[in-house]
This record gives C-alpha cells, structure tokens and sequence, in this order.
C-alpha cells in the first residue's frame, strides 16, 4: 500500500479525455517521476493532487484518506507540499519570513487567532527557520526580500518553505524549468540532500530527462492521459513503448 | 537575547505619545489649535488607522468603510438615548455593533477579491447610506439627522430633570470642557473631548503596533504578497482577512461613536462614498501599510478642509499687501483659486504629487529624506575624518532586526 494511491482518475475537458483511468501507487520514501511527452496530462494530474481540479471520477488517497474536494489548505495540512514551476514565494517579505509563515501553518494548523501575540517572542519558530535556511545556504541572506532574489534561489527558498512543514509528501512541478544547466545540477544536488537527510516522499513531475534518470527511484510514463509503463528507470529508457510516446510509431518496413 | 518589544517601536510609541498628548500646543501656531479641529485629527486618525489595518497589511480595498462610521454613530448616539449620557457604554455597543455589521459585511464582501471586493463594499456602503434615508427613518430619524432630546429616558441617569438637552460626559466631564491658558500670547485650548480622543487614539494606535508585529500581521502582509501561496502554505486565508475586516470595522465603529460624543448627531452624509473615499486618501496619502502614516494623512486632510478652505480672496490679498498694486492683485488671482472654497484644487494636486513621486506616501517621503541627510552626515564625517573610525556605539542594533524590519516602508 502506497503513500499516495491513484485508482481509476478520470478528467474530462470538454471533448478532450485529459486523464484516462489512471492508476497510480507510489511508495512511501521514494522519488517517484512522471514523465510523458507535451500534453499527456502531467499538470492535470498534478492539480487533481492539489485540490485545484476535481476529478471527473477515481479516487485520490493520501495515507488512506481521500484527497477527493479537500482544499488547497487542507490537503496541505494533511502533509502534502507543493513547489510550483515558476517559484512562488512571498515577494514581499523577508527570506525569513517566507520560511517562518509555513512554520506557523504547521504548527498553529490552518487558522489560529492570535491577533495580539508578539512575533519577536516566537523563538522557536523562528530558529526552525534559520535552520532549515542553513539546510539550503540561504542563512546568510535571510533579512533581504524575496523579490531580490535570483529564480535559483526562490527555488531553494520554496524548497526551504516546504521542508519547514516537515511535509511527508513533496510534489514537485518540473523543478528545473527555465533553469540553465548549472542551476539545474544544483538543484538536483539539492533535491538529493533533502531526500537523503529528510524522510520525505518526491513526487517530480519532469520534463528534463536529465533530472529524472539523476533522482528518481521509479518513474511513471503518461500517455495521452494514460499511464503506459511503471518501472525503474534503468528500464524505462529503452523501453518500446516510452519510445513510441516520445518519437512517435515507427515507419514498419 | 531577543527583545519582545523592539528599541524603535519603544521609541515610536513615545514620540507618537508625546506628539498627540502635546497636540494643543503644536496646533495652536498652525492655526489649528481649537478643540472642535483637535477632536476631529484625533478620530479621524483611529478612523485611518483602522482602515490601513486592512488596506495596508492584506491589500483589501474596502471603499465602504464610512458605513461602519455611520453605523457606530447611530449606535451610539441610541446608547446616550436610551442607557446613560455617560460616553463609555456608547463607544461600547457602538464598537460591538459595527464589529457585527463588518462581520456580516465581510463575510459576503470577501468572496471576492481585487476591483470586485472594492465593488461591493461601495455597494453595501451605499445601500446603508439609502436605507438610512429612507426605510430605516425610525432608527435614523431619516435628513434630520439622530440627536439627543429632553424626551430621551436614559434610564442609568437618575437626574433627567433639567430644561437643557444634557451633553455626553466622562465621570462627570463634559466633552466640550475646555481650559484656555495663555502661552506665548497664544490661547491654548485643552479640551476633554480631545484629550478623551487622544487617549484612545494612542491605545488604539498602540493596538495596531500589536497587530503589526504579530504573526498575524505577518500572515496578513502574505495575504497581500501572494495569497495563492498562502492557501498552498496551509493556511486558510478568507477567515484571516476577515478578521482584519472586523478590527478594522470596530476601528470605524470607535472612530463614529467618538464623533457623537464630541457632537451628538448621526446624520446618514456620514456613510456617503465621500466618506469612504476619504479615508482612502487619507491613507494612500500618510502612506498604506505604515504605522504613523495613516494618522499623519488623517491630519493633513483635515487640516486642509478645514484650515484651507478659510482662507478666502480678502486674507490672500492682505498676504501681499506690501507689494505694488498690480503685483497684489496678480498674485492674488493667482494664488486664490487654490485657497478657500478651491481647496481640493490644492489637495488634488498634492494627492497626485504623492501618488506620483512618493507612491509609499508622506511615511516613504520622510524616510527619503532622513536617509539622505545620514548619507550626507556620513560622507561629511569620512571626508573630514578618513582615518576615524566610526565609534561602535552609534549604531544602536548591532544584533540582527527582527522579522518585519525589512520593509523599509514600515515606520
């Protein structure tokens, strides 16, 4: 029994089958990629994680409770983070900040009141949060703004939001989009710390073949909303059927 | 190690105590030394604080806000009705009322967000405005206005007897008790009315600091920052907005019942949209999101609407009365249009100066200029002295601020 089961996830758009029973189980502590050409409905099945799309029908569970109408809050106190494509931090705010705003989520749940309480006493919170921000080399710069930051760095800092929360599950939407190589190595690198010293379940949805052969554990490919082959990724690669997804059926002679 | 109360909060919080408390003798120069103007810079300032309590921190343009005004008026104008002439049960119920108001209010206006968040708060807004008018003339007393009465029953009060229409009063002092001391040839006036408004605007103010420097406030600054981001942070945003809406309705609320104890009538002008709008102003003006700035445009905008609009032709000709005649009477068909009944002339152009030049308001203005005589100081010091140090102590933070101290906008 996995972390995070997938049964039968079907999504409609119109005259377009996005998802087709998709049938998904990942293990506990483990990367696990999904990849799969443009279109296969990677992102689709990302947001049915997330609570931004409802599935047409299927079930999501997440340690054995459904996911299925939970809002984006809810399935993140249930223990499921989320690093976006495009980093999405608080701009506004100071590195720590952004850091020590999780660490509230997490420990005070979805809404607490406490209008009046002094943010200069909450020293717990706020040495969780230099830590993790030592974690991603970040410590040093954590008075500054967000917005300042270069897109490597929001991507640590995103990271850094969501180890706060010590989440058990990790989604991750193409990591290393946009990013140039050196970036994208060091995120690996990143990614690869944090799996080793952290038990955390990845889900990496990756368009980067580079990445994924670099993390994963077990990879998914999708296929025009199916799931064609599940297996080690030493199988994946030469497997006929991830090729044809990828280059199209070849011309039999 | 960590303070839980910072060394320039501390100091913020006395200067802004000392500034208020001392208002009489600041205003007395300006011309703006009497106790109706005082009272209304004082009100005016919680109004504002209150409103950048939910503008500032989550982003939430409210264009409503003169309703809770207007409904905290009501209230408490019914209050010295009905229970005591004394002035602290009003504020109270006037207070809890408008917190329920804005809690009906907010719960429907905050399904939405940006420009239709803003739509329907002036809807609503405008909908208590034409009900106070009309349906609810019984509760309103509809364009007369609600007023106290010799009918009243005020059934705490046990003398109700005299031929006068009693005035609201505080263990037995009157609002409109003023003190005239004579100063450096100028009238000083201290008035229980003010002094009761400044109290409580720098509780209040106070209060704000408090909600500022909580984790509160900090999860309000995300929700203007990047709400999407909150709610995958696992936090719920909409209950939290919605208590900035409350706190800053009951602002509204003390800020109207206020009104009505220095003057007490409720007229239903005082939910109108100018209302509203003018709180925006006075806000965008001091600067959004800063501690002293809503007060300070709070000020300047009542300043000028009541100071400026008084300076008709007759006084701006006397200004330049020493000059040749023609020179007299060009400056004057020059400079007048922008004094007296022109005000806004004046005022709209300052808004736009502000809003163009200084978009974090008076608040970033000053910060400029502050920044920019410590760099000339230091460059002046460096020149003179390259081979001084800097003595350590002149920096009084050599540990590390706090989270929240970043924004340099925050003063």
């Amino acid at each position: 029994m996995g972390i995070l089961e997938v049964k039968g996830v079907n999504k409609r758009f119109g005259g377009l089958l996005a998802l087709d029973d998709v049938n998904l189980s990942i293990q506990q502590n483990t990367v696990h990629a999904i990849i799969g050409p443009n279109g296969a409905g990677k992102s689709t099945l990302l947001n049915c994680f997330i609570g931004k799309l409802l599935p047409d029908s299927g079930t999501v569970k997440f340690d054995n409770s459904s996911l299925i109408g939970l809002k984006p809050f809810q399935i993140n106190q249930a223990g499921i983070s989320r690093v976006f494509q495009t980093p999405e931090v608080f701009a506004d705010l100071s590195i720590l900040e952004n850091v020590m705003i999780p660490a509230f989520a997490h420990r005070d749940g979805a809404f607490h009141l406490a209008p009046f309480r002094s943010l200069a006493k909450e020293t717990a919170i706020r040495e969780q949060a230099e830590k993790i921000l030592q974690d991603v080399g970040l410590v040093d710069e954590r008075h500054q703004l967000a917005s300042a930051m270069s897109r490597g760095n929001k991507r640590r800092l995103e990271m850094a939001m969501c180890l706060v929360q010590q989440p058990k599950l990790l989604l991750l939407d193409e990591p290393t989009a946009g990013m140039a190589r050196a970036d994208t190595n060091n995120t690996i690198d990143l990614l690869k710390s944090i799996n080793e010293a952290h038990n955390i379940t990845f889900v990496v949805i990756e368009h980067d073949m580079h990445v994924v052969f670099s993390l994963a554990d077990r990879i998914s490919v999708l296929s025009q909303g199916h799931v064609i082959v599940e297996d080690h990724p030493s199988n994946i690669k030469g497997h006929p059927k991830v090729q044809e997804a990828y280059l199209g059926t070849a011309e039999t002679q | 190690m960590l303070k839980t109360f910072r060394t320039s909060d501390r100091t913020l919080m006395v200067l802004f105590t000392i500034f208020v408390l001392a208002a009489p003798l600041i205003m007395a120069p300006l011309g703006a030394g009497y106790p109706d103007l005082m009272q209304r810079f004082a009100i005016y300032g919680i109004f504002a604080i209150g409103f950048n309590i939910l503008f500032g921190l989550t982003g939430y343009l409210s264009f409503g806000h003169a309703a809770f005004l207007g409904v905290g008026s009501y209230s408490a104008v019914w209050m010295l009705k009905l229970l005591s002439i004394n002035i602290v049960p009003a504020i109270i119920f006037a207070v809890v009322v408008s917190g329920l108001f804005a809690l009906l209010i907010g719960f429907i206006s905050l399904r939405r967000s940006g420009i239709y968040f803003s739509i329907l708060t002036l809807a609503f807004a405008q909908m208590s405005y034409n009900l106070a008018y009309s349906v609810l003339t019984p509760i309103t007393n509809g364009e007369t206005g609600l007023q106290l009465d010799l009918t009243d029953p005020r059934i705490l009060d046990t003398v109700n007897e005299t031929s006068q229409v009693a005035s609201p009063s505080f263990l037995g002092l009157e609002m409109g008790d003023t003190a005239v001391v004579q100063f450096l040839g100028m009238d000083l006036q201290f008035n229980v009315g003010f002094y009761i408004s400044a109290l409580i605007l720098i509780g209040m103010f106070y209060l704000s600091l408090r909600i500022f420097r909580s984790p509160f406030g900090m999860i309000l600054r995300a929700v203007k920052s990047n709400q999407t981001r909150l709610n995958y942070t696992g936090f719920n945003s909409r209950p939290y907005t919605l208590t900035a809406f409350v706190i800053s309705g009951m602002y509204a609320g003390l800020a109207g019942a206020l009104l009505v104890c220095m003057d007490p009538l409720a007229g239903a002008d005082r939910m109108q949209w100018t209302a509203s709008g003018e709180v925006v102003l006075m806000t965008i003006m001091g600067g959004a999101g800063t501690l002293i700035g809503p007060v300070l445009g709070a000020g300047i905008i009542k300043y000028f609407e009541n100071i400026f609009s008084r300076i008709n032709e007759s006084v701006v000709e006397g200004w330049f009365s020493a000059l040749p005649d023609g020179v007299t009477d060009f400056l004057t068909a020059v400079v007048s249009p922008f004094l007296g009944s022109g005000w806004h002339i004046s005022l709209g152009l300052i808004f736009m100066l502000v809003v163009i030049f200084l978009p974090g308001g008076l608040v970033e203005g000053a910060s400029r200029i502050m920044n920019l005589v410590r760099r000339l100081s230091q460059t002046r010091k460096t020149t003179s002295s390259p081979s001084v140090a800097r003595p350590l102590g002149d920096d009084e933070s050599p540990e590390e601020p706090p989270p929240g101290s970043v924004n340099t906008r925050e003063s």
